[in-house]
């Protein structure tokens, strides 16, 4: 039997390569980046007053004088009762938004005690399959008073419902609430797999949430448009930002076929990116998509309002741009991560901990990660100005070349057939792995570097970090027994009542399906069993497989 | 090195919706000339056993990111047991902490693999574990 477990090593790999002494001449988008670039090469130096049209220096006029960036760490593990534990944790410690992750069963729409949940409840995330969960994580936190994100998509509506619901518990008014559901399913097809049902009725449910949350939760962001997830499965920045732009064009078409004004719903559609360590495509990204996007808004659909132009979002620094190998180094990469971030003029960040390659971060890493942004925010004086780099002469052309290559792959998309098609047939998918192949054999072979792992490794080096995190292994039992114990002390003629109005109103595409859910989280009404009732309506996608 | 001839399921077990690991090497598998089959995601072990037997493949590869894979690895073990066809090797490849290596290996897994390893090196101990 072959040892290739124990960290194999090509003649290519490792301490035997070596390092290079210049810096590459292409960013990792495929740009060719000149030696030094002067003004004539800039198309337009003037980008005009940040809070303008075409908002390239930003969407207000002040940057982050007004208000600093949403401090939004993802965290959620276990139960409901550790979870809650953790986020007054980090309140204290100053965060100043929730970022719940959730576990796969809740995401993929099965309660903890189906079969196929069997060894996932509460590992990746806290499990929670109904209100009576939901008003224990919220226990003691007030939701009038913070902003809450939920990583969430195949089941964004019924959680979001659920979250509506808490709201109702606590007495707070709905129009209260703010947060962002990511709600983003056709990038779930791409890329990060927690669909449910067929393309169609998925951009109905989402095209409902976004006009529920219009008249119910106004300061609410009912989609965070997600282009990280491609970029973290190996897209490049220019195709993250295209894909992402191309699917909110798509989410647009879909609510204005389902009665929406664009005026209005565009003011609250936002987004949400990958910030990896190319630190200047990273800030020419955003620039450049702030731009197009309110380009494209006026160009396609007439839009005038500049609040329904203004490009809004949120970034995750780390993902896979973290590394195994000397895992500290990566406090490092997230501040720098961190600081494109502000430069690019980010709405929220999360900063990742450095284990987060290969862990839930403990207690102690998660606090660096925060520390990291508050040394960006009240250290480093970068905050202080808008658009620090605006005018840059490299800032302004690597701007213009990144507009030019995102609207290539829109238009690419376009030629296609949309974005649907693409994902029906999963070209898109296929592209999307070509791509990370592609990314992967560049490590290998060395044409990128990654300090610690294909360059400047010791060959005693440590891989590993000093403190572990350790899942508490009784938490999924106990999440098991509470959600037993729901279903023993439940109402059941009141479950049924609000599952068969939700079914009937799922075989009606003129009606919203918001109430319906809030209705069944209401009654108690489980994840499972909403998502159970839906397939009888609408089936499940069939996942096409192709390499 | 050549993998021509050989037969490899390469399967995504339990909720786990990150595919880019298995869809990396199951290009590097198939360009190294083996006969590819992916699974797609949301594969009970239990149908990942099936679907081994009956494309009657000389490996499976289980690739796993969620945290589950001491459960879904023995688990997979126990249902090739079960089909008879515990002569099929088993590679795991994901986000496999170091310390529950030894663990997963002891349960029946002839390698794992993780993110930041040379794909020819994956390849290559593909290939040996299968030659001998």
């Amino acid at each position: 039997m072959s040892d290739a477990s124990s960290a194999p090593k090509s003649e290519k790999q490792g301490a035997y390569m070596e390092p290079p002494t210049r810096p590459s001449t292409t960013t990792p988008s495929g740009i060719e980046v000149p030696p030094v670039v002067t003004a004539d090469m800039v198309r337009e130096p003037d980008q005009g007053m940040p809070g303008e049209f075409p908002f390239t220096r930003g969407i207000f006029p002040d940057g982050f004088r007004g208000r600093l960036w949403t401090i939004r760490q993802y965290s959620g593990f276990g139960t409901a009762e550790e979870s809650n534990e953790r986020y007054r944790f980090l309140l204290d410690q100053g965060q100043t938004g929730l970022s719940v992750a959730l576990d796969l069963p809740t995401q993929c729409g099965y309660d903890p005690v189906d079969p196929i949940a069997k060894h996932e409840v509460g590992k990746v995330g806290v499990s929670l399959s109904n209100l009576a969960e939901a008003e224990i994580l919220f226990d003691g936190i007030d939701v009038s008073g913070i902003s809450t994100s939920f990583t969430i998509n195949g089941t964004a509506s019924i959680i979001y419902a659920m979250y509506c619901a808490v709201a109702d518990k606590q007495g707070v008014p709905r129009e209260k609430l703010t947060g962002t559901i990511q709600n983003d399913i056709l990038k779930e097809y791409v890329a990060r797999g927690t669909w449910i049902f067929p393309v169609k009725p998925s951009m109905r449910l989402i095209a409902d949430t976004i006009l529920f949350s219009n008249e119910q939760t106004p300061r609410f962001n009912a989609i965070s448009i997600a282009g990280a997830h491609v970029r973290d499965a190996g897209s490049t920045a220019v195709e993250e930002m295209g894909y992402t732009l191309a699917n909110g064009l798509a989410y647009i078409d879909e609510l204005i076929r389902r009665g929406g004004d664009v005026e209005k719903f565009a003011r609250r559609l936002s987004f949400f990116f990958y910030v990896h360590m190319d630190f200047f495509e990273e800030v020419c990204k955003f620039r450049a998509g702030r731009r197009l996007w309110a380009k494209l808004l006026t160009e396609r659909y007439g839009v005038k309002d500049p609040k329904a132009l203004m490009f809004r979002f949120g970034v995750v620094c780390g993902g896979s741009s973290l590394v195994g190998a000397q895992p500290y180094n990566n406090v490092v990469r997230v501040g720098i991560e961190n600081m494109a971030a502000v430069m690019g003029g980010a709405q929220s960040i999360f900063t990742a901990a450095f284990d987060e390659a290969y862990q839930i971060p403990t207690e102690h890493s998660a606090e660096i990660a925060v520390r990291t942004q508050q040394i960006v925010a009240h250290e480093s004086g970068i905050a202080r100005t808008v658009d620090p780099l605006g005018g840059s002469y490299y800032v302004e052309w690597l701007t213009d070349q990144m507009e030019d290559e995102i609207t290539k792959v829109i238009d690419e998309i376009e030629v296609y057939g949309g974005v649907t098609k693409a994902v029906e047939d999963g070209w898109l998918q296929m592209k999307i792995a070509q791509r990370a192949a592609e990314r992967k054999r560049k490590v290998d072979s060395g044409e990128t570097v990654i300090v610690g792992q294909n360059y400047f490794r010791r060959e005693d080096q440590n891989e590993g970090v000093a403190e572990l995190f350790k899942l508490d292994p009784q938490a999924s039992a106990r999440v098991i027994e509470k959600f037993e114990r729901l279903r023993d002390s439940r109402n059941d003629a009141e479950v049924a009542k609000s599952l068969a109005a939700l079914e009937k109103a799922a075989a009606d595409d003129k009606q919203n399906l918001m109430p319906y859910l809030v209705d069944c989280c209401h009654a108690y009404a489980t994840v499972g069993e909403m998502v159970a009732t839906l397939k009888t309506q609408w089936g499940e996608f069939e996942e096409p497989v192709r390499l | 090195m050549s993998l021509n001839g050989k037969r490899i399921l390469i399967a995504k077990p339990g909720l786990d919706g990150h595919d880019v690991g298995a869809k990396i090497i199951a290009l590097a598998l198939r360009d190294a000339g083996a006969d590819v089959i992916y699974t797609g995601l949301r594969r009970s072990p239990d149908y990942i056993a099936r679907v081994a037997v009956d494309e009657d493949v000389d490996a499976v590869g289980l690739s796993i990111l969620s945290g589950s894979h001491k459960e879904l690895v023995a688990e997979t073990v126990r249902c090739l047991e079960e089909l008879d066809a515990s002569d099929i090797h088993l590679f795991v490849g994901g986000t496999i902490p170091r310390e529950d290596q030894d663990e997963l290996r002891e349960a029946g897994a002839r390698a794992i693999f993780t993110a930041e390893m040379p794909l020819d090196d994956v390849v290559a101990a593909i290939d040996a574990d299968l030659a001998s």
